[in-house]
């Protein structure tokens, strides 16, 4: 099973995300972000960094690259992608997933181990996890306060679609402690903090993120 | 060629923590008075004859705003 997993100007966290496809045993298929299709993968990673430079707002010239129209349109016939961190960002900016990523609301550039609940393990990217289990994974962002009206809040609480929500202190201003949600059908999910750190105890806090890429192989194999 | 001004402001009820840094620096300052400030960005487009109204409302919405949390205005200004 091939997981794509884009590069863009200015991306940083491909190579771990790359790694984590591989501890889970998927193969991890680099993605360019001026290519034109999407060399057969079963799925696609999104990752972490600073696209084009955070320029006019974080995602909001990756969401325009080539490779973003392919992936818009296979994940609009419910190929799994993953959004993280800036991933997550372009991902709103795209429109695949509702809401907007603001500045954290003390300024500050968090950096630091964070605690997360899981809320929902329903999705491609979750299965792995107990309902309201709770995982140690890395957030390092300063754009990170999850926003959306009154109504879209309603929406995704209504139908479950908050995936993870930060455990303790509220980090960066995210309305409903939101750290990750996912779409309708489950398919898409978008986090701040970042699993792929977070797969081998010799490396990162925990293992606990590699569920959700061990989630993926589960989602992909039996599809 | 016309000059086209497109101001892009964070909607009211959106948290604007950088336009509360600078209200909270005034006072240090020694500026009182200030009550509230709201940051947002301002873009300056240099554009052919033949663009319209429509084509410039479309950049501005898709692209140099997020309505999601942002409000703008599009304006034609003398250059």
């Amino acid at each position: 099973m091939r997981v794509g997993v884009i590069t863009f100007p200015g991306t940083l966290d491909d190579v771990d995300a790359a790694r984590a496809v591989q501890y889970a045993g998927g193969e991890a298929v680099k993605l360019w972000h001026a290519d034109h299709d999407l060399k057969d993968v079963d799925a696609v990673i999104v990752p972490g960094g600073f696209s084009y430079g955070d320029y006019l707002r974080c995602g909001a010239i990756a969401r325009f690259a080539p490779v973003m129209q392919e992936v818009i349109d296979a994940a609009r016939k419910g190929m799994p992608v993953l959004g993280i961190c800036n991933g997550f960002q372009i991902l709103c900016e795209a429109h695949l997933l509702p809401g907007a990523l603001i500045r954290n609301h003390k300024l500050h550039f968090v950096c630091r181990d964070q605690w997360l609940k899981v809320e929902n393990n329903a999705t491609a990217w979750t299965s792995r996890y107990d309902q309201g289990a709770e995982i140690l994974v890395p957030l390092k962002s300063g754009e990170g306060g999850y926003q959306a009206d009154q109504s879209t809040l309603d929406e995704l609480e209504g139908e479950g679609r908050v995936v993870f929500r930060y455990v303790g202190e509220n980090p960066n201003g995210s309305r409903n402690d939101i750290a990750g949600i996912t779409s309708a059908n489950g398919r898409i999910v978008g986090l701040m903090p970042h699993p792929e750190h977070a797969i081998d105890a010799l490396t990162g806090p925990t293992d606990d993120g590699l569920g959700m890429f061990l989630s993926l192989v589960d989602a992909v194999v039996t599809a | 060629m016309a000059r086209v001004v497109v101001d892009v402001m964070p909607k009211p009820e959106i948290l604007d923590p950088q336009g509360q840094a600078v209200a909270n620096a005034l006072p240090r300052l020694g500026f009182d008075g200030i009550t509230s400030v709201r940051q947002g960005k301002h873009f300056e487009l240099e554009v052919a004859d033949d663009v319209d109204d429509a084509t410039l409302a479309k950049i501005a919405e898709t692209f140099l705003a997020n309505p999601v949390i942002e409000d703008w205005v599009v304006r034609r200004v003398e250059a």
